[in-house]
């Protein structure tokens, strides 16, 4: 049996990302900050370069050949990561990232319930005391326009528990997920803890009681083998910038009627509104960068991906739990995961951590990486955070383990 | 020395480990309380300023809270500060001007990116922070009980 880390090329690969090349504070780059955004590849700098240096025009007008030639690549590149993500390419829309397609859905479902719609949109209609049930471990952005739809619409906002290893409470889920409901909007991976959540039961549940399922794939869709028509969720949003992709883009995939359905921002499609349509026209350059970024992936094989960074992500955790004053949060045993971890050191805040860190050329995310309700849930207002990449090494993995053994040491914790 | 000890001198491990004033006065006499937070990280602060009665001096600065060892030594070096030079003035506070003036100057040293360094003379075991304006992402750190202090002497 060939180990994941065989599967990839790993020499091959880091000479596919230019920054890698980089000295951060004149040590080599340990970039172990995917989780917050990716580092891209160069077929991705490149794919962009070449649109604009000879294809760049106006798409969806202007009769000349060059418009033409925009049009087909735009096309061309929902059709690619449409496919990603096991899609058709008319249940894809263009955003400019997944905050903007989590608050598009909102928005139109809060359209909907102003009674601006067609017939057909009077379906997602909220009344009030009507449930929009998330979890602990969201993301603000996958919780935020929830809150504010609710306040628009009278609906309530109700949160599955996590347990202390950070999985989902499935008991919990069961208890509040019922006929009130009207969407259930969660996480794929949580961006604190690196756990898969258990889509299949969710949706089982939401499907039961005839909820609406909006996926948060940020963190999974550049990290595991992801199918939304198969995982059955109704919306799924995703970032590029994640994704090894461009910043500014990002996607909504929905379910071809409901999409068809939502309005007014959504009128089917890839058709969106004026407004919105205008400026997903504009996003042409990095359509083609993120295309380039999906056929980046897929030629490593998501499979083996994820395989390998989850191996990574068992790695930096079995390796942390080992530390003197390390706590991890979302040490579960036995769970699907990808290459992430956080962690809290006894006694040294997240910022000097990183910041010691920092010094041996490791860059980590510090902070409550805009999920609060998880870090109180566990106690902290803060943590440290490691995510690795296509290109992480188990080098890299034991220099940040050696790191954070030092780093009570250093700001005198046990003192 | 390398840039972890430029900004990590031992005498601000030392505050954040032993911080000065980090227990909240009571509100007797003429005080004002302010509550900063660092929404990035999530690092908050609470200080409260005691004054005289014309609200001339500044007689003591007390606060809590909870953030990173440059936030905790700087509100401490702060407190040691006003602390230290209203002795000198026979116990009878510092004025507000030269209070004013202090965290005008703090503030221009720490957004300074290393250019204008803090004497010793001015703002005592406070210039260790110097190094802090070299790392931007931590100006704020320093930045939070200065700015408490800032906004609860306007109230005071």
């Amino acid at each position: 049996m060939t180990s994941p880390a065989s599967v990839l090329d790993l020499a091959a690969i880091r000479a596919d990302f230019p920054i890698l090349d980089e000295t951060l504070n004149g040590q080599p780059l340990i970039y172990l900050d995917s989780g917050a955004t990716a580092q891209k590849p160069r077929v991705v700098l490149d794919a962009e370069i070449d649109f604009l240096t000879r294809n760049n025009s106006a798409v969806h007008r202007g009769a000349h050949t060059l418009a033409a030639e925009a049009t087909e690549l735009f096309e061309d590149a929902r059709a690619t990561v449409a496919g990603f993500v096991g899609a058709a390419p008319d249940d894809l829309v263009w955003t400019s990232g997944a905050t903007a397609a989590i608050n598009l859905v909102a928005y139109a479902i809060g359209n909907a319930t102003a009674g601006r719609g067609a017939p057909a949109s009077a379906r997602f209609a909220l009344a009030p005391e009507d449930e929009i049930v998330v979890t602990e471990a969201e993301h603000h952005a996958n919780l935020i326009p929830w809150q504010e739809l609710a306040a628009r619409t009278g609906a309530v906002i109700r949160a599955i528990r996590v347990h202390d290893d950070a999985t989902l409470d499935p008991a919990h889920a069961a208890s509040v997920i019922s006929e009130r409901t009207r969407v259930v909007a969660f996480t794929h991976v949580s961006n604190v803890s690196g756990i898969v959540s258990p889509v299949a039961e969710l949706v089982d549940l939401a499907r039961d009681v005839g909820a609406l399922t909006v996926l948060d794939a940020c963190q999974s869709a550049p990290h595991l083998p992801v199918d939304f028509p198969a995982l059955g969720v109704d919306l799924a949003a995703f970032s590029g910038h994640k994704l090894l992709g461009p910043y500014g883009i990002g996607a909504l995939y929905g379910r071809s009627e409901i999409l068809e359905a939502l309005p007014p921002f959504l009128t089917g499609g890839s058709m969106i509104t004026d407004v919105t349509i205008e400026s997903a026209e504009y996003l042409v350059s990095q359509a083609v960068g993120l295309a380039a970024a999906v056929r980046y992936l897929e030629g490593l094989d998501m499979g083996a991906v994820h395989a390998r960074e989850q191996d990574l992500g068992n790695r930096m955790i079995a390796g942390l739990r080992e530390i003197p004053g390390v706590r991890v949060l979302g040490d579960a045993e036995g769970v699907e995961r990808v290459g992430l971890a956080s962690f809290d050191v006894t006694g040294v805040h997240a910022h000097d951590v990183g910041q010691f860190l920092d010094a041996r050329g490791i860059a980590v995310r510090v902070g409550h990486h805009c999920a609060k309700p998880l870090h109180r849930r566990l106690g902290l207002t803060a943590s440290v955070r490691a995510s690795a990449s296509v290109f992480t090494t188990d080098d890299d993995i034991t220099a940040l383990l050696e790191g954070v053994s030092a780093v009570r040491d250093y700001f005198g914790a046990d003192e | 020395m390398n840039g972890l000890e430029s900004l990590y001198q031992e005498l601000i491990l030392d505050h954040s480990k032993r911080p000065h004033g980090k227990e909240l006065a009571d509100e007797t006499g003429r005080t004002a309380t302010s509550l900063q937070r660092n929404p990035v990280c999530g690092d908050e602060i609470t200080l409260r300023v005691r004054v005289s009665d014309d609200g001339e001096r500044v007689l003591d600065v007390t606060w809590d809270g909870a953030g990173c060892s440059i936030s905790q030594a700087s509100a401490s070096m702060l407190s040691a500060l006003v602390d230290e030079l209203g002795e000198e003035a026979d116990g009878d506070g510092m004025p507000r001007a030269d209070v004013d003036a202090r965290i005008e100057g703090f503030r221009a040293a720490l957004r300074s990116r290393g250019t204008v360094p803090l004497d010793e003379e001015t703002f005592a075991d406070a210039a260790a922070l110097s190094g802090v304006s070299k790392f931007t992402a931590r100006v704020k750190c320093a930045m939070l009980a200065w700015v408490a202090l800032e906004d609860a002497l306007e109230r005071a």
